[in-house]
């Protein structure tokens, strides 16, 4: 699945308001992880998982790093987060199918911070470009 | 998912081994696909998709003879089936969720008729080639 030059400009353009409010939407999108897909917390048994959490927001941090990485370097997402994918292929290990719920959640918070920019056409390049990511995340797994 | 030379190998070597039985195998994976999995039948409303059927009989050629040519070029499946992506995203859309389904089936079919050949590597390799077909056949959807 590629990204158009329309989708690419979709989603540069949305990052750059999410930007400003990164750390606190990645830490909005891991509680609702965490909320709606209690199983997912088995990832983090090491973690204070409750709300406002210093770990949530350090995490949080963290995931919409990459995300950022990955949108700067939107034209070769692979090679961006080369290591992070070999993090997950051979340490982390989450299983793909918690990728697709936490860009869920990822989703829902930015539609719910922006709603008149998350139109369907921004919503489905944002859902493909986060699709993307998971797939390089995952890519490395076998 | 990138398939690595072993994988490659073993692959080809499956199909060798299955040779002229693609045909047989390609329709017993669609039966076994209806039986197990019956929201599958309703993408064939005009067949007759009882056990044996002439129509599924064809149309497991048909599938079969794709995944030999895509065995057969496997270092560039996206290009051997690119006019097959196209059908899929433009006329047919099936859900991607059931190329898993069918590939699962297929994978049965060959360990049931060729047991000794489906050691534990060479199932990870085929269950791999059948997940990046499925993946080219969604590709252009969106």
């Amino acid at each position: 699945m590629t990204l158009t030059q329309a989708e690419k400009a979709a989603v540069v353009t949305i990052w750059a308001k999410v930007a400003t409010q990164a750390d606190a939407i990645g830490a909005e999108s891991l509680e609702r992880l965490f909320f709606s897909y209690p199983q997912t917390k088995t990832y983090f048994p090491h973690f204070d998982l409750s709300q406002g959490s210093t770990q949530l927001r350090g995490h949080g941090s963290k995931v919409m790093n990459a995300i950022g990485e990955a949108v700067k370097n939107i034209d070769d997402i692979r090679g961006a987060l080369a290591k992070l994918s070999e993090l997950h292929a051979y340490i982390l290990r989450v299983d793909p199918v918690n990728f697709k719920l936490l860009s869920h959640c990822i989703l829902c918070s930015v539609a719910a911070r922006y709603p008149n920019d998350f139109t369907p056409e921004v919503h489905a390049a944002w859902d493909k470009f986060l699709s993307s990511v998971s797939s390089v995340l995952t890519e490395k797994y076998r | 998912m990138v398939l690595s030379g072993n994988d490659k190998t073993n692959v080809k070597g499956v199909f060798s081994k299955i040779g002229g039985h693609a045909e047989e195998y390609g329709a017993e994976a669609l039966e076994r696909m209806f039986a197990t999995y019956p929201q599958t039948k309703t993408y064939f409303p005009h067949f007759d998709v009882a056990p044996g059927s002439a129509q599924v009989k064809a149309h497991g050629k048909k599938v079969a003879a794709a995944l030999v040519e895509a065995a057969n070029h496997i270092d560039d499946i996206a290009t051997a089936l690119s006019k097959l992506s196209d059908l899929h995203a433009q006329k047919l859309r099936v859900d991607p969720v059931n190329f898993k389904l069918l590939g699962q089936c297929f994978l049965v079919v060959v360990a049931i008729h060729n047991p000794s050949v489906l050691t534990p590597e060479v199932h990870a390799s085929l269950d791999k080639f059948l997940c990046a077909v499925g993946n080219v056949l969604t590709a252009k959807y969106r």
